[in-house]
């Protein structure tokens, strides 16, 4: 008996059965595989509308892909995907990714905007999106060298009101006008 | 290789593919030269290339760099099939779509050899190639797909696609059929004959219809395009690509279902359905399809002689031991034969040909498929689904998956950055 069944074998009580109908529990690794077909390997995007998720906070991760499922946020495919995984495994999936290094991409932005951007952000918020969106509290996401196309249909969510925000958030956020918005993206992306 | 090639083979190992291979190191075709690269440690070979091979490669690596991968690709560079419509419809170059293996290479160690698999030794755990073989302790094949040829009367392997293109592997064949479609007189008709499901990428030939129609929309606006169906109705997105067609290309498309055709003529540049004989200016032949014939030669397909049987949880052959198949190739339950199901695939054979190698339990699979199609250069559709092992066999998590509301060009955006993505992921 190889060690591959004898471990199986341990496993099922001496039964030795085939690896697929044991069904064994997919780990945190295989969960957040399959992710990077879309946000790249161990999470780090290289495509401008899909978002880097590896390196960013873990409550913020399982509390997108709660909003997914539940239908709270806006989608098109990640509805349909998130409403695949029990919150155990969303949680064990967003544990891992965070894990992960930040990739940040410092994309190139207009100087003005940025200027304006940085401005916006120091004033409404630097105090969740700490280090100019390279650091995070809490569920408060990492921004710095986010993907400029993502930001944008964000701002475009939160204005159109079809992205839920904290109170606290929306206080601040209802005040900026969709040009302020911009400034704010472009400030973020430009950030490494 | 070529049919005569084969016969060779064939005649050498007494006809019986999945015979264990050890007496073909003497074939004039396989060199004799030895082993192309000694193996020193623990070993992964892979074949193939593309959406699932490179994958498996670079995620072996990156469980455990303490084995060393081998992975062996003919070409020097690969043509996404996902996004090659486009191309056919113009809106993207054939370039966009093209990636090399270096920096697998250079990024994670995977060992890449340009030769062209001849054979497997299962029994030996060698691969064969024209430069020497490869030892292996476990070896993951990624082939892709080969055509049934031999189903459609007066197909000729090498004449027929020049003229009537099947564009379902993409390069060379996606190129002849886009310059076709460049040539063809405005007020022309384009033929495109879908095969028996399963074949590759469900809802490609409907996007290839959207594409056609996109770009004679604006170059050739009095051209038509019928679309003979083998099955019954669309296979995939039927009710999104039907609104597509009716929203942007009204009168120009037309479907055809239970229309197979058994019959080609590429001097005439005629279709046969048995019912009716058909001529088109531009046709698009889309053979019936089964497994690469490396899968067939190293005796990996099953009682249905075209698709690769494999355990639900490691894509470990049920017919060969330490053989894991992947990707189109491979009958993966609920998983469609797409490039992100290979994604997914592969990762997960990755991490249990991992696990198995180190004395390990399987690790339980979880997949994922997301596919877009794309109705005009930016208005796109999709499916999408998380599959689980369930008594033994991949699918669908219940509840979760299914088809876009409608046409978006958010989706459409979200589709040119999955590209980028998938094809990054694949390359670095």
């Amino acid at each position: 008996m190889t060690r591959k069944w004898k471990h199986l074998a341990a496993l099922t009580g001496g039964l030795v059965l085939s690896a697929s109908v044991i069904a064994a529990e997919p780990s945190p690794a295989m969960l957040a595989n399959a992710c990077g077909g879309c946000h790249g390997t161990n999470g780090a995007s290289a495509g401008p509308s899909m978002p880097t998720i590896g390196g960013q906070s873990a409550i913020a991760i399982a509390e997108a892909m709660k909003g997914f499922k539940s239908g709270d946020r806006p989608a098109t495919v990640m509805g349909r995907i998130a409403k695949g995984y029990s919150d155990a495994e969303i949680d064990a999936m967003s544990k891992y990714l965070a894990t992960q290094k930040w990739v940040g991409v410092g994309q190139k932005a207009d100087a003005a905007a940025i200027a304006k951007g940085k401005d916006l952000h120091d004033k409404n918020c630097k105090r969740c999106h700490l280090e100019n969106g390279k650091e995070f509290d809490e569920n408060a996401t990492v921004l710095a060298g986010q993907w400029l196309e993502y930001l944008q249909i964000q701002m475009d969510d939160y204005a159109s009101g079809a992205r839920k925000m904290s109170e606290k958030k929306a206080e601040r956020m209802k005040k900026l006008s969709r040009q302020e918005l911009e400034a704010l993206a472009q400030f973020y992306a430009s950030q490494k | 290789m070529t049919d005569i090639k084969r016969r060779d083979f064939f005649k050498l190992m007494g006809g019986a593919a999945g015979l264990a291979l050890a007496g073909c190191s003497g074939a004039p075709m396989v060199s004799s030269s030895g082993e192309l690269m000694p193996k020193t440690g623990r070993r992964v070979v892979v074949i193939g290339g593309g959406y699932g091979g490179t994958i498996a490669a670079k995620y072996v690596r990156m469980s455990d760099p303490s084995i060393e991968v081998v992975l062996v690709e003919k070409s020097k560079q690969f043509v996404s099939c996902p996004f090659s419509n486009l191309v056919i419809g113009g809106s993207y170059q054939l370039g966009d779509i093209t990636i090399g293996y270096d920096k697998l290479a250079s990024n994670h160690g995977v060992k890449v050899v340009h030769q062209e698999v001849t054979g497997v030794d299962a029994g030996a755990k060698k691969v064969v190639t024209a430069g020497g073989t490869l030892s292996y302790d476990r070896l993951i094949v990624s082939p892709g797909i080969g055509f049934r040829f031999e189903e459609l009367e007066g197909y000729d392997a090498k004449a027929t696609p020049a003229a009537m293109p099947h564009a379902w592997k993409a390069g060379e064949q996606t190129m002849i059929l886009r310059k076709q479609l460049e040539a063809m007189k405005d007020g022309g008709t384009a033929i495109i004959a879908v095969p028996t499901t399963p074949y590759r990428c469900p809802p490609g030939p409907y996007e290839r219809a959207s594409q056609m129609a996109w770009y004679f929309k604006q170059a050739k606006p009095k051209s038509k395009i019928i679309i003979l169906d083998a099955n019954p109705d669309i296979t995939s997105k039927g009710g999104l690509f039907k609104k597509g067609w009716e929203k942007h290309y009204k009168g120009m498309i037309e479907f055809r279902g239970n229309n197979k055709v058994v019959k080609v003529d590429h001097k005439k540049m005629t279709v046969d359905t048995g019912v009716e004989e058909i001529k088109g200016d531009v046709v698009n032949v889309i053979p019936p399809q089964r497994a690469a014939d490396i899968a067939i030669k190293a005796g990996l397909v099953g009682e249905d002689k075209k698709w690769c049987p494999v355990d639900a949880t490691t894509f470990e052959s049920t017919i060969a031991k330490g053989i894991h198949v992947i990707g189109d190739a491979c009958i993966a339950g609920a998983m469609p034969k797409s490039g992100y199901s290979a994604n997914s695939e592969a990762k997960v054979c990755a991490l249990n040909v991992v696990a198995l190698m180190n004395g390990k339990a399987p690790i339980g699979l979880s997949g994922i498929n997301t596919c877009y199609s794309f109705l005009t250069d930016k208005e796109a559709v999709s499916v999408a689904a998380v599959y689980k092992v369930d008594g033994g066999k991949i699918v669908s998590v219940k509840g979760a998956g299914g088809v876009s509301p409608d046409l978006s060009t958010l989706e459409g955006q979200y589709a040119r950055s999955w590209i980028k993505n998938i094809l990054v992921e694949m390359s670095t």
